[in-house]
């Protein structure tokens, strides 16, 4: 079991900040994402653009953003349960939270902060009959822990980022690569497709343009993908299918943990943006109320107002003034 | 004023009468969001998530589609030769009369 002082669901924006404002008060967090990265749309779906209404950055790339927050945070020391999906929130008989993902983690604290956002990031999925029975036996919708694929023959579909950049990593790193895509147009940056081009010209990656895979064959593991391209039926033997065409985020789970919702929404109290469940908080894109602009900067003052709630909750007893971060500094958890 | 009348049909077949401005620079997908339609919009409109796809059922075209369109397109579920990425068309005074339909929404 994980024990922290505040669980925080969703390593987006809100989440990373809300670390830092707790940690001026000696609070120690643990981030739970669905996705294996920190950042939430900023690094799932933007993370070249730029953003122009951060106060006092005139202009500031989302991943440049996400970076900043991440060492804004790191001097507290924030743990991270990467890749799971916060599946329940249940109350344990002394009053904490406990939180359990998708893969069985248990984390607990007396103060759980929902900064989820639009919702957790799920894969969009091709319409293939048998996919789900290859789901755990060689496809994958997310590259987790690249390192465990070395040297693995593999291949990847899809002409976003994620798709191009995987495809130019694996190239780079194992040698070889298929790349599928249904067009010969390309959503991801100039400078991927351009370096895929690059790869294939060495023979380092095998591009099919308006291909597609239409079936998978394999007795339990993966061991054949079937594309359908425009000069017939292409077989491939691999083990390892990454379909790469982005994920989209769904309010999943959050709908069932007894939380007042509207319009896909979590109701909160503006005082300290609490939820109908007293020690339950809502920040970020993930809360409504009326007024609400779903707004980095709005999700910032969230964070550090439900903080201060969550504080009086951990230490009832304790007294409290705010400190200027200019006067006191920032000291770091050891 | 300059506003028009816009029919959106949403994906239990029922057909919404919308009323959009041409002067606050806003396009087909915002104008259903405005309305609580169901359009999640959740790329703010880049041309980057397709939960904005409508099958434009009048011969108008509105414009092309432009690059960005046509590479999300081409990567979208259940698309049709009359779709549109609806933050791809701006609200215009062409559009008087047209008629939208919502396109399925991803699993
Ligand atoms: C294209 C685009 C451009 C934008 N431009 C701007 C802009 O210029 N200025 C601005 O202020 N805002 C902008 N926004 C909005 C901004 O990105 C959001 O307001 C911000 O991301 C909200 O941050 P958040 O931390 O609340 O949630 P998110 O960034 O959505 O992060 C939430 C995280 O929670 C995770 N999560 C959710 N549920 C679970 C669960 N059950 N288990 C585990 N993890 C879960 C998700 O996987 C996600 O990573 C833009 C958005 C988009 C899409
Ligand atoms: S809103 Fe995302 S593509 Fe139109």
């Amino acid at each position: 079991m994980i024990k922290t002082d505040i669980v925080i669901i969703g390593a987006g924006p809100v989440g990373l900040f809300a670390v830092f404002e707790a940690g001026l008060m000696k609070l120690h967090c643990h981030l739970i994402d669905a996705i294996p990265q920190a950042g939430g749309q900023l690094s799932e779906i933007y993370p070249k653009k730029p953003i122009y209404d951060i106060p006092g950055y005139p202009t500031i790339l989302a991943g440049e953003l996400v970076d900043n927050l991440m060492e804004q945070a790191a001097p507290f020391k924030p743990g991270f349960t990467l890749g799971e999906r916060a599946e329940t929130i249940d109350e344990l008989p002394n009053g904490n939270f406990v939180v359990t993902t998708s893969q069985g983690t248990k984390h607990e604290a007396p103060v759980v902060m929902i900064a989820g956002g639009l919702g957790s990031f799920e894969p969009r999925k091709p319409i293939i009959e048998n996919l789900s029975d290859f789901e755990q036996n060689g496809v994958n919708y997310i590259v987790k822990d690249p390192d465990q694929y070395q040297g693995k023959e593999m291949v990847i579909s899809g002409g976003g980022d994620s798709a191009l950049d995987w495809a130019v990593y694996f190239a780079e790193k194992n040698g070889f690569v298929h790349l599928i895509h249904r067009s010969d147009r390309f959503r991801a940056h100039k400078d991927s497709v351009a370096k895929a081009y690059k790869l294939e010209e060495q023979g380092k990656l095998k591009l099919y343009t308006f291909a597609e895979v239409k079936q998978l064959e394999g007795k339990q593991q993966l061991e054949k993908v079937i594309l359908e391209t425009k000069d017939g039926i292409v077989p491939i033997d691999t083990a390892l299918w990454f379909p790469l065409f982005g994920l989209s985020p769904k309010l999943g789970p959050i709908a069932d943990w007894g939380l007042e919702i509207e319009k896909n929404a979590i109701v909160v109290d503006t005082f300290d943006y609490q939820t109908n469940r007293s020690g339950v908080f809502a920040i970020g894109d993930v809360n409504t109320y009326p007024g609400k602009l779903k707004l980095i900067l709005c999700g910032f003052h969230e964070a550090t107002l439900a903080v201060q709630s969550a504080y009086k909750r951990i230490n009832p007893d304790k007294k409290f003034t705010l400190k200027y971060t200019t006067v006191q500094g920032v000291q770091g958890f050891d | 004023m300059s506003d028009i009348n816009i029919t959106v049909i949403d994906r239990e077949g029922v057909s919404h009468k919308l009323i959009a401005p041409t002067d606050m620079n806003m396009n087909l997908m915002e104008v259903c969001k405005s309305y609580d339609l169901p359009v999640e919009g959740v790329c703010g409109g880049m041309a980057m998530c397709a939960s904005c796809q409508v099958y434009v059922h009048t011969d108008k075209h509105f414009g092309e589609r432009n690059d960005d369109e046509e590479a999300m397109l081409d990567e979208a579920y259940h698309v049709k030769s009359n779709s549109r990425l609806g933050c791809q068309i701006p609200i215009s005074t062409e559009m008087e009369g047209a008629e939208f339909e919502l396109a399925p929404e991803e699993s």
